[in-house]
């Protein structure tokens, strides 16, 4: 069979945990290799590693993945958490293009200044109970199913229950109003390959904090 | 045994044959009668009279050989209604009426149709390379698009970042792709979204700068072979449904509508 993935990234999460929480529950044993300096940042681009200059980068089947979205998608049809046929796939890919807007919020909060963080939280609070939960919450309340899509597990719910965890670390209170949502947090959170993923010694990485934000600056030239 | 007991042997199969190896539209125009009874009508698309986020889906759709309609968002009014009327998952445009949905999400709805269009690659490792070079494209679009909504004082520099994006990471990577191969395509020595993303993102580099593929010989062949496709064309002539670069006025107009 072919070797592991093989994540290049730095030691955090940013683009890359997507793709981490997306290979474990397919139950995909995969290797990370941190970006730990400038120098090692400049090997890759001078080795023509990365297509566009830039991380994440996955090898995965013979090939240097990069662009998050191409990854996800190539390893949710692998794993077989793309749906079954095209009009499946396009639910998922609306559902999960929905949450990766909210997960964007979220992504940058780091960045910003003080001030501009509290802004940015009432923001996210609000997509997050607006416009983007109350969707997900009537999809599962329409169908009745365990599952967003198709009745079984797909790289939609993965990327849904990533998102309600990531946000109520800014917003414990986010899911109050939305009870299927939160038997779904529960259920999916039991499935043994994420309940694995959710526990301490996972390759999940924790919230980014400033130290890591100075720190990636540093590495990608960033004022 | 006469030619017409023949069946499927002769020039039928030859036909056949011949007919396979044409660009998915072209093949369409010809056999496509069956499908477009099978099809619930044309896509509709509801977004402003302009190109944003809307124009690739009208690039793909139109290389594909696809007839569309359009509903266009002309004031804030119309916006609440599609929003009002539980058009909208997560209450914005592009949504494209399609195959019995209401599509939203510009990358949902592009990869849709790229599919259904065979204009995918064959397997999951063409589709892989085709979304990797679909979103270095949609990088340097956006980038472009954005511009015209950025204060005036950042438009230069945004301007001169466009610049040197696009000559120093975008468009050597593809011009390698095509080097490296040899090929007429991106992917899979076959027309697909690749191909058709590109010409987009080089017609809208040059009009950010004209001369901007003078160092991409491969590119500047690439550009005039797949502008000579015949769906892409005629979309590229006047009268099509494909919009022009936006100006101050309608830029104004937009910014009222979605409240920017």
């Amino acid at each position: 069979m072919s070797e592991k993935p093989k994540l290049h990234y730095f030691n955090g999460r940013g683009r890359m945990e997507s793709i981490r929480w997306l290979l474990a529950p397919a139950g995909v044993e995969f290797e990370e290799e941190f970006l730990e300096s400038r120098e090692w940042y400049e090997m890759l681009l001078q080795d023509g590693a990365l297509l566009f200059q830039q991380v994440p980068m996955v090898e995965i089947d013979g090939m240097k993945m990069v662009q998050t979205r191409a990854i996800l998608s190539y390893i949710a049809g692998k794993y077989n958490l793309y749906g079954k046929d095209l009009k499946e796939r396009a639910w998922i890919d609306m559902y999960v293009e929905g949450v990766r807007d909210l997960m964007d919020l979220i992504r940058v909060h780091h960045k910003l200044s003080p001030q501009e963080q509290q802004k940015n939280l009432a923001l996210i609070g609000e997509k997050a109970a607006t416009r983007y939960f109350p969707v997900y919450e009537k999809i599962l309340k329409d169908h009745k199913d365990d599952f967003l899509v198709g009745n079984q597990l797909t790289w939609a719910d993965v990327q849904l229950i990533e998102a309600i965890l990531t946000v109520e670390e800014k917003v414990p209170t986010i899911l109050s109003e939305f009870l299927l949502l939160q038997a779904f947090k529960a259920r999916v959170s039991s499935i043994a390959t994420i309940k694995k993923f959710l526990q301490p010694g996972s390759q999940r990485k924790p919230p980014t904090d400033e130290k890591a934000v100075a720190f990636t600056n540093r590495i990608f030239n960033r004022r | 045994m006469s030619a017409s007991e023949r069946g499927w042997g002769g020039r039928r199969r030859q036909a056949l044959i011949s007919v396979l190896s044409w660009p998915p539209a072209q093949r369409k125009e010809r056999t496509g009668n069956r499908n477009a009874e099978i099809m619930a009508g044309k896509p509709k698309l509801h977004y402003t009279n302009g190109r944003g986020k809307m124009e690739s889906i009208r690039w793909l759709l139109a290389a594909a050989g696809v007839e569309f309609e359009e509903e266009f968002i002309e004031t804030k009014e119309d916006l609440e209604k599609l929003r009002n009327d539980g058009s909208l998952l997560f209450q914005q445009v592009p949504m494209v009426e399609i195959d019995g949905m209401k599509m939203v999400q510009t990358r949902a709805i592009l990869s849709y149709i790229a599919a259904k269009h065979n204009l995918y690659g064959k397997d999951l490792k063409e589709r892989a390379w085709i979304d990797m070079y679909v979103e270095g494209t949609t990088d340097l679009m956006g980038m472009i698009m954005y511009l015209p909504f950025q204060p005036a004082e950042a438009k230069e520099k945004n301007l001169a970042l466009i610049i040197e994006r696009a000559t120093a990471r975008y468009f050597p990577a593809y011009e390698k792709v095509l080097k490296d191969h040899g090929h007429d395509y991106l992917v899979g020595n076959k027309l697909s979204w690749a191909d058709i993303h590109l010409l987009e993102a080089i017609l809208m580099a040059e009009e950010c700068k004209p001369d901007i593929l003078s160092a991409f010989p491969l590119l500047q062949a690439f550009k005039g072979r797949i502008s000579n496709i015949p769906t892409i064309k005629k979309f590229l002539q006047p009268g099509s449904q494909r919009k022009p670069p936006a100006d101050e006025k309608f830029i104004a107009h937009v910014k009222k509508i979605f409240n920017m």
